[in-house]
């Protein structure tokens, strides 16, 4: 598979969100808007590259049988790092994502991609398949967050263009399952008509 | 009297699957038949509130003290999981039974943000219950607020399985099939808790 | 592939991973240190020029124990004068605490408040940030006007459906109003 596959291929054919179904916490929790789920999901993306990268540089090295707490380690290091450079200079999206950035540790797609692709895989083989789950992840969190952001506050990217409120309940924990199950709907729809 | 504020608040106000959305990954993975809902709301239960316990004493006996809370997420996340390692030994010398019921959950229980979710919220987040002056939790407070919390996260998962079983018995248009149908039925039971607020 | 995994080298690399983490970490958190402080130190004085008049030089903090409780406070002055205190109070609100910086001038009328932390329903409470809700504290004189509701027989127009939201928002004016009057009253003790 080509470099240029590997991401590409986490963007639509293993999207994270839509098709392997992973990470659902973050993606439900902060998509309240456009701009919230893009930030989301770019902090997965550093984290997820970085850990792909490390482990895969390490996993010849690493005995079986601790390999995962192993993983942990190197995955929790960086997802500190990403917490203090926020903190330094982003505090504010920090402060809006609050507890979500540290549970980037506990997201099913970052250790999943260690298991599954980088402890195989070369250093570059790795951070492309990264940097290509990492931005199907962004793109889904986006698209979900700007639809709740669209119906739910009348804005788009943080532009207002509806005077007085949208349907609240979009901004609101109901309208956070009900809007993914229907993209998740749309994605099968669309994805199966491409594969005829 | 602050006690039942912090219970009511935790299972039904702030439910920690239907507005927290901590634990999502067990909450759709494993609620399609009620009795494994029920031995992971289990299993759970009994993590999450040992888990507060241990990573809120070395929070304040072994972070604090060191100046070293930049940690806080590399020690809690080794803490849970060396914890869930140990109460599946335990569990599997003290009683077989139990063991057999729980035992498949516990390793799933590692990568469960709820868990590291709550131990993090008693150590950074302030709470406010009935007026009182916003604070950060005691340990006495904590755990109770620990344990809360996981009933609530028992409560909805329950629930949600019961609502599956029934659903899974139903024609279901095909997109929707699996998870979609599973979402939106979270959606309306989110809406149903949504009822709950402002109740403290 | 992966080593063979015996009870020595399972240790050793734990240990090894743990010892390399905690070294890097310890390193970016050195170079971190500094920039976390000045954001946060930057995020206060923004606070600061919000709710207080013009003033000059650096704003100095201090705290007061009012009522069991410490409140930390900024006096900004002007020409030598003090200008203005700055109060941080905060209230339950409905998702969690609403954390307020409240300016008093120094004839004792509010100047300006601002939301510094709030966990409110989004399009709802968290409406208290807004301009048309949290305007109309500006130039309050609470020796004239009540700071409750209207709903509770105060003068405080309360978001449209969000009342607990606008009550906690008016208790932690209330709040800095009366950390203030504290402060005064320390000052004239002092003198």
């Amino acid at each position: 598979m080509g470099k240029f596959q590997l991401i590409t291929k986490g963007l639509v054919k293993e999207n994270p969100t839509f098709v392997l179904l992973l990470g659902m916490c973050p993606t439900l929790a902060t998509t309240t808007s456009a701009i919230n789920g893009m930030s989301m999901g770019l902090a997965t993306l550093f984290v997820l590259v970085l850990s792909n990268m490390a482990i895969s540089a390490t996993a010849p090295y690493i005995p079986d049988k601790v390999r995962i707490p192993a993983y942990i380690v190197i995955i929790a290091a960086f997802v500190t790092i990403l917490q203090l450079v926020m903190q330094a200079f982003t505090p504010d999206i920090y402060e809006t994502l609050g507890l979500f950035i540290p549970l980037i540790v506990v997201n099913c797609i970052v250790l999943g991609r260690a298991e599954a692709f980088a402890n195989k895989n070369s250093v570059v083989d790795s951070a492309c398949d990264g940097l290509g789950i990492g931005l199907g992840f962004t793109l889904a969190l986006t698209i979900l967050g700007l639809v709740r952001e669209i119906l739910g506050s009348g804005s788009a990217f943080g532009f207002k263009f509806i005077s007085g409120d949208g349907i609240l309940v979009f901004v609101l924990a109901p309208g956070a399952f009900m809007a993914l199950a229907y993209l998740i709907v749309l994605f099968k729809k669309v994805t199966a008509k491409k594969g005829e | 009297m602050e006690y039942i504020l912090i219970i009511i608040s935790a299972i039904f106000v702030n439910n920690i699957l239907l507005s927290q959305f901590m634990g999502i990954c067990p909450f759709l993975g494993v609620s399609n038949k009620l009795s494994t809902a029920a031995g992971m709301s289990g299993a759970v239960c009994f993590v999450i509130t040992l888990a507060t316990l241990v990573t809120y004493l070395f929070q304040y006996y072994v972070l604090v003290p060191l100046e070293i809370e930049y940690m806080q997420t590399i020690a809690f996340i080794l803490i849970i999981a060396a914890l869930v390692q140990m109460v599946e030994i335990v569990l599997k010398k003290i009683s077989p039974s139990l063991y057999q019921a729980l035992g498949i959950f516990l390793p799933l229980i590692t990568t469960n943000c709820a868990v590291l979710g709550v131990a993090l919220m008693v150590v950074t987040n302030e709470f406010s219950y009935g007026g009182s002056e916003p604070h950060l939790l005691n340990l006495g407070e904590s755990v109770v607020f620990a344990f809360a919390t996981s009933l609530g996260f028992g409560l909805a998962m329950i629930l949600f399985a019961g609502l599956r079983e029934q659903i899974a018995l139903n024609k279901v248009p095909k997109p929707f099939k699996g998870i979609p149908i599973a979402l939106v039925t979270a959606s309306i039971l989110a809406m149903a808790f949504m009822g709950f607020s402002g109740l403290v | 592939m992966a080593v063979q995994s015996s009870f020595k080298n399972m240790t050793l690399c734990l240990f090894a991973v743990c010892i390399v983490s905690s070294a890097l970490l310890a390193a970016v958190y050195a170079v971190t240190e500094e920039p976390i402080a000045e954001a946060e130190h930057a995020k206060t004085v923004r606070a600061i020029a919000v709710v207080v008049p013009e003033f000059d030089g650096e704003p100095v903090a201090d705290t007061i124990e009012v009522a069991g409780k410490k409140y930390p406070y900024y006096i900004v002055s002007k020409d030598g004068e003090p200008a203005g205190y700055a109060i941080t109070s905060s209230a339950s609100g409905y998702g969690g605490p609403v954390k307020l910086m409240v300016g008093v001038t120094a004839d004792r009328v509010i100047y300006n408040t601002t939301v510094l932390s709030q966990s409110e329903t989004p399009g709802l409470g968290a409406k208290c940030t807004e301009p048309a809700f949290a305007d109309q504290f500006k130039e309050w004189n609470p020796a004239e006007k009540t700071l409750k509701v209207k709903k509770d027989g105060g003068d405080v127009d309360a978001i449209t459906a969000s009342t607990i939201t606008s009550r906690a928002y008016a208790v932690a004016v209330e709040t800095a109003v009366a950390v203030y009057d504290a402060i005064v009253a320390e000052n004239n003790k002092g003198e």
